[in-house]
């Protein structure tokens, strides 16, 4: 009997041995002539050759990517990690829906203090009041920016002599002429898997889902703007002249490469996608500012953008803004971004000379940049609630049934439900909701 | 169908002889194995047919017509970031070669000590680990995330090996053939030679458990290789990712990036390579232990 606990004994002691030494591997900091190692949870394409060039200029402050499989992924495991209280990086590229949500489970350090006061001219007022959420506190610095754009295949408007839409009504008429001239053709989709596509646009009618008031935060998903986007797209669907599948699906990759998906309202980033999903259509697309809801005062929305925050398990906060100050407002880090990372720089001052050429995706129109330089000054203002999660996945839900039921009633009845469950979710966890 | 008419050729067999057991084989029972091998083996061609296309061929020529561009897409996938995804299959090939191993041993050690070794509170400790069969290991990942990050150990290799290490299913299975292959006898007659109990358990009772080891061996180098949940949730440091949470990341790279369908298809198939000749190797042990537990 007393030799089986012998045997338990040594396995006991093998595990702990092999935990022992497991602990000992981090390095530990402390030492001040050592050079500062950060770590840094992105997930645009290529940053870490960008953070190369820094590297290699700073020998003290060495930096890694620990790339993230995307924007989503990312703020989950940093949550999880916050509230473990260890395993977070130093630095995060977190969108800017994603900052209230961080900001409220204290995952982002206030680096106002740290930052250089001349780093808030390189920004515009939008872009900077959504990484401080309007009050005095410093989040994150902006990285990018993702105005909307509306992507069409020159070849088949030229085919069908249609004109480029300007505003909605018109981007209807020819949605319907492109299905008329070939069924299995449509000039875009509404996609109930990409809540972010459908911000941007009830962005653009002038929709702000959030509201801060004081300390009480107010949801204004069900108003006029977001009504009038989703009737709409309901009545398009409804009529069956848009096609009413998720983006971002097998299928849709080989509506792009095969034609049949004519147009894209994507944003400034598409090159990129449309390069890796459809290499073959190169030189067939080009880009135009958003079909207008009123031509005489034209808005676009955002999808997508990102800001590069510090964390608050991050022990070098100083170096980690230095780092994130260059990246962002260097001339030669944000000419680097743009080039090698693919993303529209929220400093576009800082990257005039990388923005004179265009993608080469988009060889065919030279003023690719000009256009997009016009359309990002266009933006229009937007809130960001502490639940944007909450209301995305309640888009993904209530928004599914209604592409399933394709009437224009079922769009709206999803609005109506997106914005119950947003002030739900907001009431149940102990915010002030007016 | 000409597999079929085979039998009708062969001599007549005498009823009732012993080496006439063998069945006439039929059509039913063939057609339903064909289908349940095609079932099994079209999504792996298919594979083998998207892994040849290149991106634009993927979504436009016919599903199951080849094309040339196998190579071309190894190449790109050896190219990406600097030869990671070889990293990742070297991860998952350490992850699983050395978890499977370490837990072999464990489970044969403690195996044995509860099928040959009487002490108190043994029916306690083998109830909980047939409790522990039950739970499936993805319910146990966040608890394992926590308990990781309260020793600051996340992210880091130890995390995705060491809650690997302890299967409970491989315990119970060690026990039974334990049980069924070490005589008592034989561990009597070493005590009694002078030996100790671990020499008694590394040079006589591992041997006699080693078809049903290999078992254990392969039932959780498979589970390790495939396992995604856990990597997933402790690590953020892709240069430490297996290579499902690797192929996993190209395809969801988020909106503003586009989704690496024929490096993923590639990747997959190479993926799935190492464990097919794992199974080719060692299946022979495999039937040899399947038809010892036949006659138990």
């Amino acid at each position: 009997m007393r030799t089986s606990f012998r045997v338990g004994a040594v396995a006991m002691a093998a595990a702990a041995a092999l935990l022992m030494s497991g602990c000992s591997s981090p390095a530990a900091g402390g030492d001040t002539s050592a050079p500062v190692s950060l770590s840094y949870w992105a997930w645009a394409p290529n940053l870490d050759k960008v953070v190369d060039v820094w590297n290699k200029a700073h020998p003290e402050i060495q930096v890694t990517v620990q790339k993230q499989d995307g924007g989503d992924p990312a703020i989950t495991k940093l949550l999880t990690a916050i509230k473990a209280g260890s395993g977070a990086p130093d630095l995060i590229q977190a969108e800017y829906q994603k900052i209230p949500t961080l900001v409220a489970a204290d995952a982002l350090a206030d680096i106002s203090g740290t930052v250089g006061s001349d780093v808030k001219s390189a920004f515009t007022d939008g872009v900077w009041n959504s990484v401080t959420l309007g009050g005095d506190a410093l989040y994150a610095l902006p990285q990018d920016t993702g105005p909307m754009m509306f992507y069409y295949r020159a070849d088949v408007f030229e085919k069908l002599g249609l004109t480029v839409p300007t505003t909605w009504d018109e981007y209807a008429a020819d949605a319907r002429a492109i299905h008329a001239a070939n069924p299995a053709d449509y000039l875009g989709t509404f996609s109930s898997s990409d809540a972010g596509w459908f911000t941007g646009m009830a962005q653009q009618a002038g929709a702000s889902w959030w509201g801060i008031d004081g300390d009480a935060w107010s949801v204004n998903v069900d108003k006029t703007p977001t009504q009038k986007v989703a009737a709409y797209w309901g009545g398009l669907v409804e009529e069956g002249v848009i096609d009413n599948k998720p983006m971002y699906t097998p299928a849709w990759n080989a509506g792009l490469n095969t034609g049949t998906q004519v147009g894209w309202l994507s944003a400034v980033w598409a090159p990129g996608v449309l390069a890796g999903n459809a290499a073959d259509t190169a030189g067939l697309w080009k880009a135009a500012p958003m079909p207008q809801w009123d031509a005489s005062a034209p808005a676009t929305g955002n999808w997508g953008g990102s800001s590069t925050g510090v964390t608050t398990q991050s022990t070098h906060t100083k170096e980690a803004v230095k780092f994130a100050t260059w990246l962002n407002t260097d001339p030669a880090a944000v000419a680097a971004l743009v080039s090698t990372a693919n993303i529209y720089p929220a400093d576009a001052a800082a990257a005039q000379s990388a923005l004179t050429t265009a993608p080469a995706f988009f060889s065919n129109q030279p003023d690719f940049y000009k256009v997009a330089a016009d359309v990002a000054k266009t933006v229009s203002p937007f809130t960001y609630g502490p639940n944007v999660n909450v209301a995305y996945s309640a888009y993904n839900d209530e928004f599914a049934k209604a592409a399933d039921a394709k009437t224009k009633s079922a769009f709206l009845a999803a609005v109506t439900n997106m914005q119950k469950i947003t002030t739900d979710d907001l009431t149940k966890s102990g915010f002030t909701v007016k | 169908m000409t597999t079929f008419s085979i039998p009708r050729t062969r001599p007549r067999r005498t009823r009732g002889s012993v080496d006439s057991i063998r069945v006439k084989p039929s059509f039913v029972s063939t057609g339903i194995l064909l289908i349940g091998a095609i079932y099994c083996l079209f999504p792996v061609f298919w594979v083998v047919m998207a892994a040849s296309k290149n991106s634009s061929e993927l979504f436009s020529t016919f599903t199951l017509m080849p094309s040339t561009h196998l190579w071309d897409n190894i190449v790109e996938l050896t190219q990406y970031r600097g030869g990671l995804y070889w990293r990742w299959v070297l991860n998952t090939a350490l992850y699983a070669g050395i978890g499977a191993l370490a837990s072999t041993w464990i489970s044969a050690i403690s195996g044995y000590v509860l099928a040959k070794f009487e002490f108190p509170g043994k029916k306690a400790v083998f109830s909980v680990l047939l409790m522990g069969v039950l739970v499936p290991g993805v319910i146990l990942a966040i608890p394992q995330y926590f308990l990781f990050a309260s020793v600051g150990m996340t992210n880091t290799f130890w995390s995705v090996l060491l809650p690997q290490i302890i299967s409970p299913y491989g315990i119970y299975l060690a026990r039974i053939y334990a049980a069924a292959s070490v005589p008592t006898d034989v561990i009597e007659a070493a005590r009694t030679e002078g030996a100790g109990e671990l020499r008694i358990f590394n040079r006589i009772a591992l041997p006699m458990m080693a078809p049903g080891l290999v078992t254990i061996f392969l039932f959780q180098f498979v589970a390790v290789w495939n396992n995604f949940m856990l990597p997933y949730i402790m690590l953020g440091n892709d240069a430490l990712y297996p290579v499902t949470v690797g192929l996993s990341g190209l395809l969801n790279q988020g909106a503003t990036a586009p989704a690496m369908y024929t490096l993923v298809i590639t990747g997959a198939l190479l993926s799935i390579i190492p464990l097919v000749i794992l199974f080719l190797v060692l299946q022979r042990y495999w039937k040899v232990d399947l038809a010892a537990g036949a006659v138990k």
